[in-house]
């Protein structure tokens, strides 16, 4: 079981709600997905027109736990002012924490990033800060109050996989005991059963669902990539070698002198 | 009175951000409000004046990633 705060979860496999052609291929998807966790934003609501007001219904029907995001926020004060709101709104102390340093790849402001999270966190928030892959970040998001990271495998809807295995390899080494899950970038299922057979915890999926021709079936074979991977991790990988080595006993080997 | 809600300019008679939002026509609606950048419980919103020219942000749940 996946345990985030003290919430214990079958599905390792996360799903942002954002960019699905309709509600009711979201809903399709959430379900084929098993996913026990959606994200979710907060935009502006017009008076009239209350489009956020449907979404929440269908949310609420589908009966999944919510992880309300600061998406979009550019600094430590939006990023905490929207973390209050989404908080009453959403009424969970859950808040994935996003802060915008850059435009072209929304890398996270790392920097705003570990305030944002020191002042949630001593708020009462149960943070889950989107962050890079460096070390001394994790060591500073951790002594902030974090207990679950959410690193990138690349930019936000990109779909190129895990960008540095190497540094996400050491990542996983460095904190073997605190839930790491793979955020943003994932393009495709045999990327995120990579992210689970290198021991990450679970993996957070939008773009590569929503945005598939049949994002219900993609959803499907997201989730069976990630069983697959958790399952390979837990069976221990054999390590990569650079020379043959024969599978086939050589020992009675016929026709040999 | 002017106020900015959700960044465009309105027209309020109303004293208070409970009474602006009822105006404004949010109802029962589920949203988060903010003023001047700073979030203002909904149990609050009742005692909160507004000003002239203060900001107001309504937020509702949306789609996100």
């Amino acid at each position: 079981m996946l345990e985030l705060y003290g919430t214990s979860l079958r599905s390792r496999l996360l799903l942002g709600t954002a960019r699905f052609p309709s509600p009711a291929v979201l809903t399709a998807a959430v379900r084929a997905a098993r996913a026990e966790v959606v994200t979710v934003a907060l935009r502006r609501e017009s008076g009239g027109e209350r489009a956020g007001q449907g979404f929440w219904s269908i949310i609420r029907e589908l009966g999944v736990r919510v992880l309300p995001n600061t998406a979009g926020c550019h600094s430590v004060r939006e990023a905490v002012s929207t973390a209050h709101m989404a908080r009453e709104v959403f009424a969970t102390a859950w808040i994935k924490l996003e802060v915008v340093g850059e435009e072209d790849t929304l890398q996270p402001d790392v920097f705003g990033l570990t305030e944002a999270a020191r002042i949630l966190c001593a708020d009462g928030f149960e943070v889950f800060p989107y962050t890079t892959e460096d070390l001394v970040v994790a060591e500073r998001l951790l002594a902030a109050g974090c207990r679950v990271l959410m690193p990138w495998g690349a930019p936000i809807g990109s779909g190129r996989g895990l960008n540095n295995l190497f540094g996400l390899t050491a990542l996983r080494a460095h904190f073997p005991a605190v839930p790491l899950i793979i955020d943003a970038g994932i393009g495709v299922p045999s990327h995120a059963a990579r992210a689970l057979e290198l021991g990450f915890d679970a993996v957070l999926i939008n773009t590569a669902i929503a945005q598939a021709g049949d994002p219900a079936q993609m959803a499907a074979a997201f989730a069976q990539a990630v069983e697959a991977g958790r399952a390979a991790r837990l069976a221990g990988p054999i390590e990569p070698r650079d020379l043959a080595a024969p599978s086939t006993p050589v020992i009675g080997t016929a026709f040999r002198r | 009175m002017r106020i900015i809600v959700n960044g465009a300019w309105r027209e309020t008679v109303a004293l208070e951000l409970s009474a602006a939002l009822q105006e404004l026509g949010y109802g029962e609606a589920v949203v988060a409000t903010a003023v001047n950048g700073e979030f203002v419980a909904a149990a609050v919103r009742a005692g909160t004046r507004l000003a002239e020219g203060d900001r107001v942000e309504v937020l509702a749940p949306m789609q996100g990633g």
